[in-house]
């Protein structure tokens, strides 16, 4: 077999290794180095990784086991350091040697860092990978103000990552407007005021001269000789090829290692894809053309004859929440163009295509995008425009008459060059029905995403009668699994299963013990279902609830006893104190939901201090009811109409430990003052004369969300009949840790008071609600009077070392 | 050179439970020893290589894997590799198993 090396295991490289698998398998012996320590991920999701929308984990395109399954050998964080050209050889910062007959260069690029006095100090960085990410995370987690250096797509996608992180942040740009590059004047004002409405400062027409501070950066000068404080500056105003160890080893270089219409170097059986190559003077930095060179290479490789590659237009879009935006081709109006605009201030919708003898070369288009794949067709097809409307007139057509009017050739998704036709054929041949399968097999929505609405749109077109929506969104449950939500519960129902252990048997988990993804999850539904009948397995539990306490960051825990409604009484103060001083509690604190919490405390005292303190668990750190809170109401308050007290505690008596899809939490006020912020609670009670308001899907935490009224009723046993029915159709229906917030909005509240007005399901959800209830047991009494309990949990063994030698 | 191995006994095999973590306090080190579910016995540092640390002794175990209870990074329990996205590792310690006895080997 020939030996294929790469040198880097990024987007476009390994990209480029997946059609040759595909054109020409079990043709190459593969061996890929890559610098950065992890399998190849998707680069582009590094900014919604900023701006929290994803992890890291979900962002890997190729796991390990692809590169095992297609017997590729790949050395992670190991970099080539050299390539001998004569002996056909690379070799590595760790002086592997590894022989090729064919190489191809896949370095990507690297931030540009201004060459200016302090630009190495600490807290400056780049934006380019998982460590600058990384970094910007932990410093938002220390510090306050963050600089943005560039006005373009990165360094806009790095300024709203860095305010959803809570800093402050100023983005400094060389010129008059923002994304200079791919916007007109106009639309790049709209864009302004759009992010500024957002919080985001621009210091505008500001070149930066240094970098102020010790050893970690403090602020920046401008060449006016004003200043700014940071104390974290991001660069964001450019990119450079990673073309050093091409260049070394006698490879022709110009701004990147150039290439020629089938990516060969200037030497024999070395190529060059991605960001690294230079092609007929043009150096890419997005995916799409990128994925088009690899195609080429592939196919070159392979001994394929396949068409050269000739050059990309491209399209920009902004991967920011609550702006849309698209650009592509010329900006500006010459002598010979002529503009064609809509602009609707009033609407923020902002659109111009500049045309040029009939033929569109230039589009803009802000507020609204929706025609952008059309008119970005019409663009690089060079289709006449005479007597066509560019832009659609007001009344709507229907989506899915879009997709049908939409013609074949249409591309799709952008990223990957994927057209209508190309998608639909793969429906129809190899039978799909889910978004998943047909990114999988198309690559459409594979890089940035953004197609993926349209991509739905034509498969349900696609399926006509067939289409079933609740299959195609399909999401799985985790990795070990293709299950999702709705099959899990269903299979353990239709099949009677009972355990965590059986439901991954049975239903064929490709990972034995499962993750901890679905372990809590399936540990959720088993016990939702079989009500009192199911066993827990505290081992599916994550630590928190294993252990009956919330674990701390130095791996302590933390304590905190139910006080139903908030409401305590000088003894039980008492007590507190007592066991406090005598465990030497090193926090004692007031928390955010009428209690007291004892944090710092370690493992092997908990059931000590459980037991002394005899009182239940608050369930600080549970999928569960959290606190109700109260405020003091009818009983002494002089505007109170209800007793606010009473209906709190009545509550909490009642739905304490119950398991639910995520935490809940409950506030009662007596009177619409709601003292006890009851319009930003999972349920909230609000008194009126004569009766309560029922308000639902409030959230306090990171999205925040005011409630919804779900009814009005009048008295305190219809409140509690109304909230067990609530609680357990959300327990029925969400997914493990969705919140109610966003299950109500999943749902629509209209469906949710639909199903509640009605008597007789009501009656039912509450026979099983009553039903589970019944199961549960006090955890921290039942740690006490466990023996087991507490020696598998709680006891930390202390050996005195040295007691044998051999 | 010679080596002094010192072989420590830290507990009885019979009453270890699998897929459970136990720690264990040994002079200044704290060792997270494991039972998983085919029977073998692994013992580790008890503490993430994460920057922010965390016990590993609390996480959840999944073959031969345990989670970090702390920031959910994923480590083998046979060499201590965290895998992928993450990176890091953690120090192992070799285990020996005679008549019930479970020795930790230094
Ligand atoms: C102790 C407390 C802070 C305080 O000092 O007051 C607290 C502490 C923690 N909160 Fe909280 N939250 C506390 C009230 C709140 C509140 C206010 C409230 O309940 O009125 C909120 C916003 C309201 C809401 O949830 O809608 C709140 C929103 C969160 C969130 C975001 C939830 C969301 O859906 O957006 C998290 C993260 C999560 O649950 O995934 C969180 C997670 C946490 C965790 C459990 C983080 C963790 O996993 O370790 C913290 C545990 C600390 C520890 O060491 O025990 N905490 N947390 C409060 C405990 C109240 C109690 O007595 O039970
Ligand atoms: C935050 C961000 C947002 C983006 N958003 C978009 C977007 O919305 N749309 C879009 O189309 N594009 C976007 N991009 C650009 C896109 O990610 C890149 O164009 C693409 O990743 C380039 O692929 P590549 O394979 O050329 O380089 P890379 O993906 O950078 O891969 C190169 C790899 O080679 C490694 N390497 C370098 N030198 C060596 C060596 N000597 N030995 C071994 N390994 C080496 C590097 O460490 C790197 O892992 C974005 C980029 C960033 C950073
Ligand atoms: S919510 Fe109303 S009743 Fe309750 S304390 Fe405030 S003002 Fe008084
Ligand atoms: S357009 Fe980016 S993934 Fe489809």
């Amino acid at each position: 077999m020939k030996k294929l090396v790469m040198i880097g295991n990024g987007m476009a490289g390994v990209r480029t290794i997946e059609e040759i698998l595909k054109t020409a398998p079990e043709q190459f012996d593969i061996t890929i180095f890559g610098q950065e320590p992890y399998p190849n991920y998707n680069r582009i999701k590094l900014s919604n990784i900023l701006q929290g929308d994803t992890n890291f984990e979900e962002i890997i395109i190729n796991p390990l086991e692809w590169y095992k399954e297609n017997q590729i050998q790949l050395f992670t964080g190991e970099a080539v350091v050299k390539i001998d050209v004569e002996a056909k050889r690379v070799i590595s910062d760790q002086g592997r040697e590894v022989d090729y007959d064919e190489l191809i260069i896949a370095t990507g690029s690297n931030s540009f860092i201004l060459p200016i006095p302090g630009a190495d100090k600490i807290g400056v960085t780049g934006f380019r990978d998982i460590k600058d990410c990384e970094m910007m995370i932990k410093s938002a987690a220390q510090y306050k103000k963050a600089v943005v250096i560039g006005g373009g797509l990165l360094g806009l996608e790095a300024a709203r990552g860095l305010l959803n992180l809570g800093m402050k942040v100023d983005v400094v740009h060389l010129m008059p407007n923002l994304m200079e590059r791919q916007l007109d004047p106009i639309a790049s004002h709209m864009l302004k005021n759009e992010l500024e409405a957002q919080g985001m400062n621009f210091l505008m027409e500001k070149e930066t001269v240094e970098i102020l501070g010790d050893e970690r950066v403090t602020g920046l000068r401008f060449k006016d000789g004003s200043e700014v404080d940071a104390d974290l500056v991001v660069m964001a105003i450019g990119i450079k090829s990673n073309k050093e160890v091409a260049k070394n080893c006698g490879i022709y270089v110009n701004r990147g290692i150039v290439v020629n219409d089938f990516m060969e170097t200037s030497v024999p059986h070395v190529y060059a894809v991605g960001e690294c190559a230079e092609h007929r003077e043009m150096v890419y930095g997005l995916v799409a053309p990128l994925y088009e060179q690899g195609k080429v290479l592939a196919n070159r490789i392979s001994g394929l004859v396949g068409e050269p590659y000739q050059g990309s237009i491209t399209g920009t879009q902004l991967k920011v929440a609550g702006i849309d935006l698209f650009s592509a081709g010329e900006i500006f109006e010459d002598g010979s163009t002529k503009s064609i605009m809509v602009y609707n201030e009033y609407d923020g919708i902002y659109k111009r295509v500049l045309t040029r003898n009939n033929l569109i070369v230039g589009i803009v288009q802000y507020g609204d995008t929706k025609e952008s794949t059309k008119l970005f067709r019409m663009l690089t097809k060079k289709e006449d425009i005479s007597g066509t409307a560019i832009f659609q007139t007001e009344c709507g057509t229907g989506d899915s008459n879009d997709v049908a009017a939409m013609p074949n050739d249409e591309l799709v998704c952008g990223c990957n060059g994927i057209t209508k036709g190309a998608i639909v054929e793969a429906i129809q041949t190899q039978g799909l029905t889910t978004l998943d399968q047909v990114s999988h097999c198309t690559n459409a929505g594979r890089s940035c995403g953004r197609c993926k609405p349209m991509v739905s749109q034509i498969l349900k077109y696609t399926l006509g009668d067939q289409f079933d929506a609740a299959t195609a969104q399909k999401t799985s449950i985790c990795g070990c699994t293709t299950v999702s939500r709705e099959e899990l519960v269903e299979e353990i129902k239709a099949k009677g299963l009972t355990s965590v252990k059986e439901v991954m048997n049975v239903l064929e988990w490709n990972n034995e013990e499962g993750c901890t993804k679905c372990r809590p999850a399936i540990n959720y539904y088993l016990g939702m279902i079989h009500m009192d009948e199911y066993k827990d397995d505290r081992d599916s539990r994550l630590v928190n609830e294993k252990m009956h306490a919330n674990i701390q960051k130095d791996g302590t825990y933390s304590v905190v006893p139910r006080m139903y409604g908030g409401i305590t009484t000088a003894a039980d103060l008492k007590k507190i104190a007592e066991v406090a001083e005598k465990f030497n509690v090193p926090l004692v604190k007031l928390t955010g939901g009428q209690r007291i919490g004892l944090f710092g405390v370690k493992k092997e005292d908990l059931p000590g201090m459980w037991e002394e303190l005899d009182m239940p668990s608050g369930y600080a750190y549970g999928k569960t009811l959290r606190t109700v809170k109260t405020c003091v109401g009818a009983q002494f308050c002089r505007y109170g109409t209800q007793d606010s007290m009473a209906l709190g505690i009545e509550l909490e008596k009642k739905f304490e430990r119950l398991d639910t899809p995520h935490k809940v939490k409950m506030g009662v006020s007596a009177c619409p003052r709601n003292c006890s912020e009851a319009g930003i609670k999972d349920i909230g009670f609000v008194g009126i004369d004569g009766g309560w308001e029922i308000y639902v899907a409030g959230n306090g935490g990171v999205d925040l969300r005011p409630a919804d009224l779900l009814c009005t009723v009048k008295t305190q046993s219809e409140v509690m009949e109304m909230t067990g029915a609530y609680m357990q159709y959300y327990r029925e229906t969400a997914n493990y840790l969705e919140r109610t917030s966003k299950w109500v909005e999943r749902l629509g509240l209209k469906h949710v008071q639909e199903v509640l007005a009605d008597h007789e399901t009501r009656k039912a959800l509450n026979e099983r609600m009553d039903k589970t209830l019944k199961k549960y047991i006090e955890p921290w009494n039942e740690a006490i009077q466990s023996e087991e309990i507490q020696d598998k949990y709680y006891v930390k063994h202390t050996i005195m070392a040295g007691s044998e030698t051999k | 050179m010679i080596k002094t191995l010192t072989r420590i006994p830290v507990a009885n095999y019979s009453n270890l439970k699998a897929r459970a973590g136990y720690s264990i306090k040994m002079d200044d080190k704290e060792i997270a020893l494991f039972k998983i579910s085919n029977g073998n016995v692994y013992a580790l540092e008890n503490r993430s290589p994460h920057p922010k640390g965390g016990v590993l002794s609390e996480g959840l175990v999944s073959g031969e894997f345990v989670y970090c209870p702390v920031f959910d990074w994923k480590i083998s329990l046979i060499d201590g590799k965290v895998q992928a996205p993450d990176d890091g590792q953690v120090t192992t310690f070799q285990v020996e198993i005679h008549e019930d006895i479970v020795f930790i080997v230094l």
